[in-house]
Formats: C-alpha cells, sequence, structure tokens
C-alpha cells in the first residue's frame, strides 16, 4: 500500500521539478539508450550474417587444398612471406575427379549436392551500343539443382549440355532488359558475345531467370553487374582446365547428417587416402556452422565490449541521480521531521526515497529505451541492415535502471531515514 | 489497552546534552507532572526555560536522561525507536508554530497523512480527512496545497491532520506565534471547541502568559524546573470576548 503511495508522491514531485527531473534522468537516459542502440545494430549485424550464411548453406563443407601448417610455422604464426623452400601449387596437388568419385562412392548417403564452379570472368555483353556486365561462371548440375533459379522463360540445362560443353548461358531478366529492350522470346535463342578482359566468348541464351536484388547497394540499375549461367564443363573447357583437378569443392550435407562432425571425416578421408605422402599441401574441411558460429561469436565479443564502454555512462547516471537526491534531501529536512513526528518509521521514509530514486531511473530507463531503439534502427538501416530489437537488452535494461535506482537511491534514502525527527523539525 | 485516567505522567524527567564531554549541562532538573484525560493544559515558559526539550520528550521525539514517562499507559523508556514511531502516530497529534504541512501536497492528502503511516485503507481515510476538514471549517480549501494557504488556514489544516488518528492527546507548540490576533483567536477558538465538545486532552506549550490564562491548567517552567501551577481563566475571558 505505501508503495503505490510512494510511487504517486514521486511522480508528483517529478512533476513538480520537470527540468530537474528531466536533467537528472538524462544520465540514465543516455547510458540506457547507448547500450540499446549498440546492442541493436549488433543483434542487426547477426540477424543479418546468420541469414546471409544460412542461405549459403548451413550444411555446406568446403573442402580445399591448403599448405601443411609444419610445427614452426605454428609456432611463428601470422606473416610467414615465402614459406621457406615450399613449392608452388601445382595441379598434382589438387584433388581429382577420382578422388571425389571414390569418397562419394563411401560417404554419398551423406552429401546432397557436390558444388563444382569455375569462373571465367567478369565482362561486358555488347551489341551495337547495347551493353551489359556479367560475371560468367560456370556451374555443375548439383550446383544449378541447389542454386534453384526461378526460370521465367526457358530451360535450364540438360545432360547433353554438360557433356558436350555446350556454349549455351542463362542470363537474367535485367540482362534481357539492357540488351533486348525486355523481350524474352526475343533473347530466347540469340547469341551473344561476352568480352573478357580481351577474349571474346560466344554463348546461346537458353533461358532467363528473375534477378534478384538482395543488397541494399543499389547503385545506378544500368550499371548492375548479374550473373550469366553456363555449364560446368564448357566453362573448363573454355579455360582450357577439363583436365585439372580441384584446389576447393563444396559439399552440401543432407539435413540429417551433422555437418561439423562430419567435416572431420572428410578431412580425414582425403589427407590419410592421398596427401600422407604430400609433404606440402593437405585438405582442410571448413563446415560453413562453425564459421557462423565464429562469426557470432566475435559480433557478440564486440558488442559486449562496447556496451560495457556505454555502460559507464550508465554509473556516472546513476551518480548523478545519487547527486540530485542528496540535495533534494537537504531541501526537504523539514518535511523529513514532519514525517517523523507525524509516525513515518525509518523504513517508510527510506522506501519513499528508494522509491524516488527508482521511479527517476525507470522513468529515465523507459525513455532510453525508446531513444536507444529508435537510434539504433536509424543506424541499423544506414548501415544497410534490417534493424531487429534485442529483446533481452530491454529487459536487462529495466532491471538495471531499477538496479540503479536502488543502488544509488539507498545511501541517500538512509541518510534521509537516519535523521534525528528534533533537528530535521528545527531545520530551515 | 485499557483507559487510563491518566493521560501524561512525568516523574522526575532528566535531560542533559552534550553527556560524557566538557560542554555537557542538564537542562531539565526532574520535571514532575501529570495530565488526565480531557484536561486542558499549558505549558509556560520563557525562552531557554526548556519548554521545547520539555515537548520533545513529552511528543516521543526524544527520550529524557532520567526519570519515568507514561504516556497513556505506555512506557516510553521502554519503547523501541519503531515503537515511538507507532506511538507518535496513534497517540499524539503535533500542532507547529510553523504549520509544517508537506509542501506540493493539498490539504485533503496532508490529513491523511498519519492515516496512511497508520495503515488506513484510502477510501476510509479520504472519508475521515473530509470529516475533519469540515469541523475545522476548511472544506472549501480541501484541494489546496499550502502555498496557495493563509497563515491561519494552514494551521487549521494542521490541526485537522493532528486529529486524523483521534490522538490521546494534541501537542500544539505555539500554534498562534506566527498569526495575527484575530486569527490566532480562531486558532484558539478550535482549540477549545476540541476540547469542550469533544473532550479532547489538550497540552498548549507557550511563551506567552497571556494565552496561558484561557487553558483550566498552567504549568510554569522556569530554568528546567517547574516552578509553580496555577489555575486559569477561560470562563471569564469567553465573557469579555462575547461582549
Amino acid at each position: 500500500m505505501l508503495i503505490t503511495e510512494n510511487i504517486l508522491l514521486a511522480l508528483a514531485g517529478l512533476k513538480s521539478n520537470i527540468m530537474r527531473s528531466l536533467l537528472t534522468m538524462l544520465g540514465i537516459i543516455i547510458g540506457i539508450a547507448s547500450v540499446i542502440a549498440i546492442m541493436t545494430v549488433g543483434n542487426s549485424i547477426t540477424v543479418m550474417v546468420n541469414t546471409q550464411m544460412q542461405e549459403m548453406g548451413a550444411n555446406n563443407l568446403t573442402v580445399g587444398v591448403s599448405a601443411k601448417s609444419t610445427s614452426e610455422e605454428s609456432t611463428t604464426s601470422g606473416l610467414h612471406f615465402g614459406a621457406g623452400n615450399r613449392r608452388e601449387m601445382d595441379t598434382e596437388d589438387y584433388l581429382t575427379d577420382e578422388m571425389l568419385d571414390s569418397f562419394l562412392q563411401e560417404y554419398g548417403d551423406n552429401i546432397k549436392y557436390t558444388l563444382l564452379s569455375s569462373s571465367v570472368g567478369s565482362g561486358t555483353a555488347m551489341d551495337g551500343d547495347l551493353y551489359a556486365y556479367v560475371n560468367i561462371t560456370g556451374y555443375n548440375e548439383d550446383y544449378m539443382d541447389y542454386t534453384d533459379l526461378t526460370l521465367l522463360a526457358g530451360r535450364s540445362f540438360i545432360e547433353k549440355d554438360y557433356e558436350n560443353a555446350q556454349k549455351v548461358c542463362i542470363v537474367s531478366d535485367y540482362f534481357v532488359n539492357n540488351m533486348f529492350d525486355g523481350d524474352t522470346s526475343a533473347a530466347l535463342g540469340s547469341s551473344i558475345e561476352v568480352n573478357v578482359s580481351g577474349k571474346y566468348y560466344t554463348y546461346y541464351i537458353v533461358g532467363v531467370y528473375e534477378y534478384e536484388n538482395d543488397s541494399y547497394s543499389s547503385s545506378s540499375t544500368e550499371d548492375t553487374t548479374t550473373d550469366l549461367y553456363i555449364p560446368y564443363d564448357t566453362a573448363r573447357a573454355q579455360l582450357h582446365t577439363e583436365n585439372d583437378g580441384y584446389e576447393s569443392i563444396t559439399l552440401v550435407t543432407t539435413i540429417d547428417t551433422d555437418s561439423e562432425a562430419f567435416a572431420d571425416t572428410v578431412e580425414n578421408y582425403f589427407n590419410v587416402k592421398y596427401y600422407s605422402n604430400n609433404e606440402d599441401y593437405e585438405v582442410t574441411v571448413t563446415s560453413m556452422a562453425s564459421m557462423i558460429e565464429s562469426m557470432t561469436t566475435m559480433i557478440s565479443t564486440i558488442e559486449l565490449a562496447l556496451a560495457i564502454i556505454a555502460g559507464i555512462s550508465l554509473v556516472v547516471g546513476g551518480i548523478g541521480v545519487m547527486n540530485i537526491m542528496l540535495v533534494s534531501i537537504t531541501e526537504r529536512t523539514k518535511e523529513i521531521g514532519t514525517r517523523k513526528a507525524l509516525g513515518a518509521t525509518n523504513g517508510s521514509i527510506r522506501l519513499q526515497f528508494i522509491t524516488e530514486s527508482v521511479v527517476i531511473c525507470i522513468m529515465g530507463g523507459f525513455i532510453g529505451i525508446i531513444l536507444g531503439i529508435v537510434l539504433g534502427a536509424v543506424a541499423a538501416t544506414y548501415m544497410g541492415y534490417s534493424a531487429s530489437v534485442s529483446v533481452v537488452a530491454i529487459v536487462v535494461a529495466v532491471a538495471f535502471s531499477m538496479g540503479i535506482g536502488v543502488f544509488f537511491g539507498y545511501y541517500p534514502a538512509n541518510k534521509a531515514a537516519k535523521l534525528n525527527p528534533i533537528d530535521a523539525l528545527r531545520y530551515e | 489497552m485499557a483507559k487510563n485516567d491518566i493521560m501524561l505522567d512525568l516523574h522526575d524527567i532528566h535531560k542533559s546534552f552534550f553527556i560524557g564531554t566538557p560542554n555537557e549541562f542538564e537542562v531539565l532538573h526532574g520535571v514532575n507532572f501529570s495530565v488526565h484525560e480531557g484536561e486542558f493544559v499549558s505549558i509556560v515558559g520563557q525562552s531557554g526555560s526548556g519548554k521545547s526539550t520539555l515537548m520533545n520528550i513529552i511528543g516521543a521525539l526524544d527520550r529524557p536522561t532520567s526519570g519515568e514517562y507514561t504516556l497513556d499507559g505506555v512506557d516510553i523508556e521502554k519503547a523501541k525507536d519503531h515503537e515511538l514511531s507507532i506511538l507518535r502516530n496513534k497517540k499524539i497529534g503535533f500542532v507547529f508554530q510553523t504549520y509544517n504541512l508537506i509542501a506540493r501536497t493539498n490539504a485533503i492528502k496532508n490529513v491523511e497523512l498519519p492515516m496512511m503511516y497508520a495503515g488506513v485503507p484510502r477510501g476510509e481515510r479520504t472519508e475521515r480527512a473530509k470529516l475533519l476538514l469540515e469541523q475545522v471549517g476548511m472544506t472549501h480549501r480541501m484541494m489546496h496545497n499550502p502555498d496557495e494557504l493563509s497563515g491561519g488556514q494552514k494551521q487549521r489544516v494542521a490541526i485537522a491532520r493532528a486529529m486524523a488518528n483521534d490522538p490521546a492527546i494534541i501537542l500544539a507548540d505555539e500554534p498562534t506565534g506566527a498569526l495575527d490576533s484575530a486569527t490566532g483567536r480562531l486558532i484558539m477558538d478550535i482549540f477549545h471547541k476540541l476540547h469542550e465538545e469533544q473532550g479532547k486532552t489538550i497540552v498548549l506549550i507557550t511563551h506567552s502568559p497571556e494565552l496561558s490564562q484561557e487553558t483550566e491548567r498552567i504549568i510554569t517552567l522556569r530554568d528546567g524546573d517547574i516552578k509553580g501551577e496555577s489555575v486559569g481563566n477561560w470562563a471569564k475571558i469567553k465573557e469579555e470576548l462575547a461582549c
């Protein structure tokens, strides 16, 4: 009962001196707002990175050939140019089709897709004064299935395209807009010529896919570079690398497979079977899941560090509240004396002033939360992330501002409670 | 608690300050007196006579250095600090020279305050506060804050507040000291009304012999000792006022 009375009393007190109340709250407002803003931005980045990486595939394993780390190297990790007398990576060190086949025979059940791609390069398609920028990349059948393009017209690649390394391509609707004035039927079956740093490649358009503008970097639409898909074998034939191995392969595991544990199995398989005699290179497998994890951990650590720094301003705000409470108690000494004469116990005087300080802090906290969310949302949007408010941060902020109220209110309140009623009554 | 005919009983009350230091001095040198239920008593003394110290002890704001003080059957010496708070809340109604209303708090809330500390439910205490303000003729200013009231009005609210928990005694410390004579008369009339119509026990502390003449019994304090008791002259004063 006394609590509600005290809250009403504290609110009336705040209202009677709005300027002072606001200034007192300011420290808390700034502190809470900055913590919330930082958490909101951090949270937005985490969510964004997570979804992006999930999209890239949480089940992805990257199998790559990399330099063997010697014991000497691991101690002096960091900058290590030249790496002694190690020879350059050679085609002999690459993963081969045979290795891949025998691996798939053994572990095929765990693998959903084997993604192979080969980049021809970025270039410009030109026809008279019409032009469009493209990235030419060859993808294997699994990769095309995995990518799951939304075809607007035409067809995807068929088996014959891969086997015969047909010079066919799938272009974006964007490309069609630039080169064929949006006429899809005219585009299908047409041949296009692309200039990739001086080399000319010619392809026949068999399909048109819907270009998804997923980045916020909407630069001038004219110059947007879109992907041009060609069969994997075509790319390798054009690059004259059809007999080379692979420096890196991406495997997509089935849903049921624990990709992180499986990564070790894969690494082991290749290294024991094929790379035990290779002095300089070995196979390293990185799972996307572990990358997401380490990324998230990194972001949270940075976020936490920033939040702690912002938290310091909260402590400063708390000291401000304590200062004003002490002033207010001195001003109201006579009131305290009167209350005691009327029967207020030390406990009820203490409760009154702690309530007042908590009310100030919680109100400051609420204003701070609103301000922080707005600031965080603006910052996140400005940085190109969709804002995502951290609920935990809000709960913690409310609890924390309450805690500050109690902590910094206790000393002044106790001082008030212990005032001698006679001295307090006589105080002018 | 059994009602006792004697409301206040002070026996051999001594009060010293700065005990144990070279500055130690005794303000009250063994004060003895008692007040019966329904009495209107005044304690008169010049400044420095020890009347403020005595008032603090009677009001349970301070404890005597030695001696026994019983208030409505409760032994003050044995009461703990928080019990003294309860005692002040329930048994004593203070009226101060400087009114001591709580700022930024309207009249009705001020009157409710002692009841709030006593744990009276909100509805009930608002009801009673209205009644008490009506008795002192302040119904029309119930919602006003102290800074919107005149001195006399403030003191009337303070008297209503003192009555809030129906205390055993009303302890009035120079209640008319800050008021002009006409307003002071008005305040004194309220005390007389409370005494005559409701049988309240009232202890009036004043430096004015003239004012003390209005009470039934006058206790004169000088240099920390009771120098004598006399009977007041209210009946005659009342008659003169009526003319």
